[in-house]
Parts: C-alpha cells; structure tokens; sequence
C-alpha cells in the first residue's frame, strides 16, 4: 500500500470565520434588560367603600394636564424641581432626626413624636389581646398591630432617640390626564420615588453608616437576619413611601 | 560593520497566530451564554422612558410582558397598540391574557407574577391608564413600568 501523505489544511482563515460569526451574533441580538420602576397597584375598589375625608395639609397634590404641564400644590412648576418640593412636604416639621425639628408649617404635615412609653403600654396590651384572642383570624389581626409596635420600639433604640412620623393620612397623590404623555408620567413618578430613596439614603447615612439600598441588598442576602430588618422597618417608618394615583375618571372628565 | 552586518541577519520569528481563532470563539461563547435571547418578536416600536430609580427583577420567569407603541409594519396603522406576548391585543383582552398567563406559573408563585410594561414614551396615558385598570381587575397589582437608565435628577 501505498502511503499517501495527508495534505495540511491551512487555518489561517478560522479566525476569520469566527469573527463573522461573533460579529453576526453582536450585530443580531439586543441585550434585553428587565429595569424599571416597580409599582404596586391598588386592587379595585369596592363600590360600597366609604372614603374618609382628606385634610388638605397632609396630601401633596401632583396634577400633570393635557400639555405635560404640571400643577404641584396649586403652583405650576418645572418637573426638575419636583423632587425638591416632594422632599419639603416629606421633611415637614423635621424628623426628629437629621433634620431635627423645624418651625411648622400650615401646608405641610405635622409629625408627631413617637413616645416610647405609650408605645411599651401598646405591646404589652396588644401582647396580652393576642393571648386572650379567640379566632385564628382575630389573632392574626392582633399579632400584626403588636408587630407594628414592636417595630417601633426597635426604632427608637436604633436610633438611640424618640423620632417623629408623619401622620397616617399623610401621602402624596398624582393625576393625570388622559392625553399626558407617558414620559411625563414616568418623569414625575420617579422624580417623586426620588425624593423617598434620597431622604431614606441621608438618614441610613447618617445612622447605620451604609445606603439604604445597601441595607435593602444585604437584607436580600440574609433574609432571616432580623436586626437588617429592624432597620429597614425603621428607615421606613420615618420616611413612607405613600405614592397614590387618582381614580381614572371617564374621558372628557374636567380636570 | 561586521556588528551592523550580524545585527540585520538575525531573523524574528513570525508571530503565531494559532491561537488567534481559539481566543475569537472563548469571545463568541461568551456572547452567546451571557446574552438573553429575546423570545417573543417586536411587533411595536419601543423607546423606553428614562429613569433614575430602577429595580431590577431577579426571578426572571415571573415576568411577562406587554408592549405598547406604534406597530412596526406601518399598514396597521400609527396609532400606539397593545402587544400581548407575540400578538396584536386589545385593552379588553387584558383580563383574560392575565388569567391565562397564571396557569403558565406554579400554583404558589401565581400571585408573584410580574407584568412588565414597555410603553413607547411618546404614548398618551389614556390607553396606559385603561390597561392598568384592566390589570387591577385581574389582579396582577405587581407592575414594572420598564425603562432605561439615568441618573437622578441634582437638586440644587
């Protein structure tokens, strides 16, 4: 038999080949990122639901008009400085905390100091309704107010003093109308998370040391850790995020 | 000039390239696991809005999506449509596309589904506010209203 001598491929054009394709696959494939801002939405309202009356100082009224235009308290003004004007009306009388106590204001809120001791009576009576409770469901009730005052007390000893909360009708309420452009809605809802995540940030700053995104993140690490809660719980506490949207009213409404 | 003459005669060897298609392949491997193959077709433009507060969902196959905008093949029209999945749909479509996505989920992680709104940013709220409502009647109250990034606003 004869020995036939295989003949060597050359494989100086292999790289090219694959640069075509590396280059194909750059060229076809979009980088689809999942980011955005999260809202949750309020499950409808039942017809029958009676709606308590507003106190005009506690709400931040947002109204955003046909032109992209907006009204904020009954002031137009420019969506840059919105952020600025949410954190105003959040800051209200002062927190208690890095921003202290400030004169009050008519249009604004007013907090009021959480009082260590009527906030120990609460648990201890909550803690003996919880004993005594006879249904399941009642129970369940029950243990998630005494949560809440738990929470609360584990807040004035992180922050090692009696801080002060907006009242629980305080929020901030945005409407739109229907021909408002969709940037500008986008726009002004981030512009208002803003101003929570930035006053959240200067008071985690300033009492654990680290972000509150960084808190948030190491809680998603280790979620049974229950002093990163604590402290979630008590940045939030100070500083809610109370975002609502108005009922849609039908086309051709007068706002 | 003896030692010019020593100096030109050393050759340097040519430089292999043989490796040069192993290292472009490591490189396409890499594209090809690290990107996510978009699995449903784009039948609307989007532009996405831009935002600084992002949140970014880790559980990928909760989400599912809508899409509004003006479609891409012009003879349908300019005007913003809904996109649910891989077709055409209208507003009161909604509820039944949300109830028809659940049975997709495992049984506990229904309540957790996802949807996430890619709306073109020159879109009028009016069809936006109209699927909300639809989607709060289905009760999928998790929203992710998508968009690309930024940086805060400075407040001076």
């Amino acid at each position: 038999m004869a020995r036939r001598e295989i003949p060597e491929i050359n494989a100086g054009s292999m790289a090219d080949i694959a640069f075509l394709l590396l280059i194909f696959w750059l060229v076809t494939t979009t980088i689809d990122s999942d980011e955005g801002i999260r809202r949750q939405l309020p499950p409808p309202i039942p017809p029958d639901m009676v709606v308590p009356p507003v106190v005009a100082r506690n709400v931040f009224v947002v109204l955003v008009n046909a032109n992209n235009d907006l009204l904020v308290e009954g002031e137009e003004l420019r969506i840059d400085k919105l952020k600025d004007k949410a954190k105003e009306f959040l800051i209200a009388n002062g927190d208690g905390l890095t921003y202290g106590d400030l004169p009050e204001n008519e249009n604004l809120p007013v907090r009021a100091k959480v009082n260590k001791a009527e906030i120990a009576a609460s648990v201890a009576q909550y803690e003996q309704l919880v004993k005594t409770a006879d249904t399941d469901e009642r129970k369940d009730n029950l243990t998630k107010v005494l949560n809440n005052y738990r929470e609360k007390l584990a807040a004035i000893e992180l922050f090692g003093k009696e801080y002060k909360i907006l009242p629980a009708s305080a929020l901030i309420s945005m409407r739109n109308d229907n021909n408002t452009s969709y940037d500008t809605y986008i726009q002004v809802q981030n512009e208002l998370e803003a101003a929570v995540a930035e006053l959240r940030d200067e008071l985690c700053k300033d009492k654990f040391g680290i972000s509150y995104k960084e808190l948030e993140d190491n809680y998603e690490k280790n979620p049974t850790d229950q002093n990163l809660l604590n402290r979630i719980e008590a940045i939030r506490d100070v500083y809610p995020q109370r975002i609502s949207e108005a009922e849609p009213e039908d086309a051709g409404a007068a706002y | 000039m003896a030692k010019f003459k020593k100096n030109t005669k050393r050759s340097s060897g040519a430089i292999s390239t043989a490796s040069l298609p192993d290292i472009v392949f490591m490189l396409l491997f890499f594209f090809m696991v690290a990107t996510v193959l978009r699995t449903e077709e784009e039948k609307v433009k989007v532009i996405r809005p831009e935002a600084s507060e992002l949140y970014k969902i880790e559980q990928k196959h909760l989400i599912r999506y809508i899409n509004i905008g003006p479609p891409q093949d012009k003879r349908y029209g300019t005007e913003p449509v809904i996109q649910l999945n891989d077709q055409f749909g209208e507003v009161a479509n909604i509820q039944e596309w949300v109830a028809q996505q659940k049975t997709t989920l495992d049984e506990k992680e229904q309540n957790k589904m996802w949807v996430s709104l890619k709306v073109d940013k020159d879109t009028k709220m009016g069809i936006v506010t109209g699927v909300k409502q639809e989607l709060r009647k289905a009760s999928a109250l998790k929203v992710l209203y998508s968009t690309s990034r930024r940086d805060r606003t400075i407040s001076d």
